[in-house]
């Protein structure tokens, strides 16, 4: 692969994040990221939207009429979201009943539109595909780890399986309630992007 | 004056270039903790007041004592009420020093470990905030509260709360109560609820051990659940009820407020409004309110009650945190005493909205020094383009 694509595709995982640099999909990140496995199928979810509409999108640049864009944009990612939203129903359904209204919410997440209109109306359909798994992937990343903490610490289990032994709770341990509330990935975010501009320096503010 | 000589002379050692140049922070930390700091502007003309924020802090914490003290004893005093035997002072005030003291142990280590560390990693001086903060925060946890979960919640409310905003003196919500809001919503169980407000068990072998599932509600929550408020008794006032340490007691609180006044580092603006707006809001509420025991207690009582008292000397008048503007003072304080009577008359689920009302306020406090200022631009404007 050559560099610019590995550029393309590996830059929006960590150093340019969607999430924690561009501050975009915040809602979603903290609603459902109280367990694992709806984050990590939210996750894929997204990828697998951004991916696929940056093609579509992609494809179809040199014909969009610019004063339409956003409509078109809307329409190719409400009928991908459609889709993904239905195979959800069809084979995970307890996941999708979990996150409810969230994938349907997709179609406004900000990463989609921010990938569409900065990236993909400009670029070829190979860039876009890297692009759009690269920022979906960047966004999964973020998810699995607030919802890795949030799971761990406010129910003591990962994917449902118990993994604080009984034994710390017959101690007094007790799971952090505050966990499962939507504040604590707020701030959880906050922790990451803290971590993140300690490695990046040039991203602090003033 | 041996101590400050012999500081005098090990501090060499610190300074830049000594040889222990990288503690600098912390021995700086502990002179000035010790001594007023002779140190003199090196430009311009500066007048230095002897009171310095460490002083203003020492002021507090002695302002405190009281209610600890007291708080010590109640919880002696409730135990062994509860284990049904009689004790006279002294061991029911022991009783009480050795529940307490591990909690402020705990609360000091935390707090002031990371104050050190944080210090010595930004290469700052130490601040004194947290001698304070570290002093509340066991005065408004129950005496039951587990260690390891007050030794968290010390731990997110100065990271999260203070360190991440610039140390003492840069937070804009009051890190004793942030340190409480975490446990109440993180661990609810261990601070709310009728199991939590006597210690149940025996300490180094002194009191007993209460029977399995023994309860005893806080006035405030009792009133909560039942028909009736509970009756107005003496004890209210003295503070022989169970409750959190140091919130207990009327009239330990009011020494401490006396002090405070007396020295001027309480607003007593801030202090005398958030009584005014309890007082207004819990006549308005016997009138017009829900039919609610909580709604018909009489203001006496809902203000003796619960952390009302502590909250309006020691919380709402925190200078970092509050309103800062004189006319400001007067409408941050009512509004405290208006929303914490609110909350714990229309939210049957908390008892107690003292913690609640004063967070909430220290988001608004700018936004009421910004208005009061921006009146006080606007009248004068007025005024010059009149003439």
């Amino acid at each position: 692969m050559a560099n610019k694509n590995k550029e393309i595709l590996g830059q929006p995982i960590w150093g340019n994040n969607p999430v924690v640099v561009q501050i975009l999909g915040i809602c979603s990140a903290l609603a459902v990221t109280a367990q694992l496995k709806p984050a990590i199928v939210m996750g894929l979810s997204v990828t697998v939207i951004v991916a696929l509409s940056n093609v579509v999108i992609s494809l179809l640049r040199k014909t969009i009429p610019n004063r339409i864009r956003i409509i078109v944009q809307l329409v190719v990612v409400a009928a991908l979201v459609t889709i993904v939203s239905e195979i959800l129903k069809a084979f995970a359904y307890d996941v999708s009943v979990q996150l409810s209204v969230y994938i349907g919410l997709i179609i406004t997440n900000c990463i989609l539109m921010g990938r569409l209109e900065a990236f993909a109306m400009q670029n070829g359909p190979k860039e876009s595909l890297l692009d759009g798994i690269g920022n979906g992937l960047g966004y999964a990343a973020i998810l699995i780890a607030v919802a890795f903490v949030r799971e761990l610490l406010g129910s003591g289990t990962l994917f449902g399986f118990q993994v604080i032994p009984q034994w710390c709770y017959d101690h007094g341990y007790m799971n952090n309630g505050m966990m499962l509330m939507s504040p604590m990935a707020l701030i959880l975010v906050g922790c990451i992007i803290w971590i993140h501009r300690a490695q990046f320096k040039d991203l602090q503010e003033k | 004056m041996s101590l400050k000589n012999y500081i005098d002379r090990i501090k060499p050692n610190f300074e830049e270039g000594g040889k222990l140049q990288a503690f600098r922070s912390v021995f700086d930390g502990f002179e000035t903790f010790l001594f007023v700091p002779n140190a003199t502007s090196k430009s311009g003309v500066n007048i230095h007041d002897a009171i310095d924020s460490k002083r203003i802090m020492i002021m507090v914490v002695i302002a405190l004592c009281p209610a600890l003290l007291f708080g010590m004893y109640n919880v002696g005093y409730q135990h062994y009420l509860a284990a049904g035997l009689q004790m006279d002072f002294w061991p029911m005030f022991l009783f009480g020093f050795l529940a307490v003291l591990p909690r402020i142990i705990v609360s000091y280590v935390v707090g002031l470990t990371i104050e050190f560390v944080v210090a010595q990693w930004k290469h700052e001086e130490i601040q004194e905030g947290f001698l304070v903060s570290g002093f509340i925060i066991p005065l408004i946890i129950p005496a039951t509260c587990p260690l390891w979960i007050l030794a968290i919640a010390v731990a997110f409310s100065v990271i999260f709360a203070k360190e991440i905003f610039g140390g003492t003196g840069m937070n804009f919500l009051n890190v004793a109560l942030i340190a409480r809001a975490f446990i109440f919503f993180a661990y609810p169980s261990v601070i709310s609820g009728d199991a939590v407000w006597v210690v149940d068990h025996a300490i180094c072998g002194l009191g007993a051990n209460l029977p399995d599932g023994f309860t005893a509600a806080t006035a405030l929550g009792q009133t909560a659940t039942s028909a009736a408020a509970a009756p107005f008794d003496m004890n209210m006032i003295w503070g022989l009820i169970p409750g959190s340490v140091g919130e207990t007691s009327v009239i330990a609180i009011a020494l401490g407020a006396a002090l405070l006044l007396y020295t001027g580092i309480a607003s007593w603006k801030t202090m005398f409004s958030v009584f005014v707006g309890g007082i207004v809001t819990v006549l308005l509420f016997n009138q017009f309110g829900p039919d609610t025991a909580v709604a018909n207690m009489p203001w006496y009582e809902h203000i003796v009650l619960g952390g009302f008292v502590f909250g309006a000397v020691f919380m709402a008048t925190d200078p970092v945190t509050s309103a800062r503007t004189e006319i400001g003072k007067y409408i941050y304080g009512f509004m405290i005493g208006m929303v914490a009577i609110i909350v714990r008359v229309l939210n049957p689920g908390y008892p107690e909205g003292m913690m609640l009302a004063i967070l909430l306020m220290n988001c608004f406090a700018p936004l009421i020094d910004y208005c009061v200022v921006q009146a006080n631009v606007n009248k004068r404007a007025k005024r010059s383009i009149n003439k």
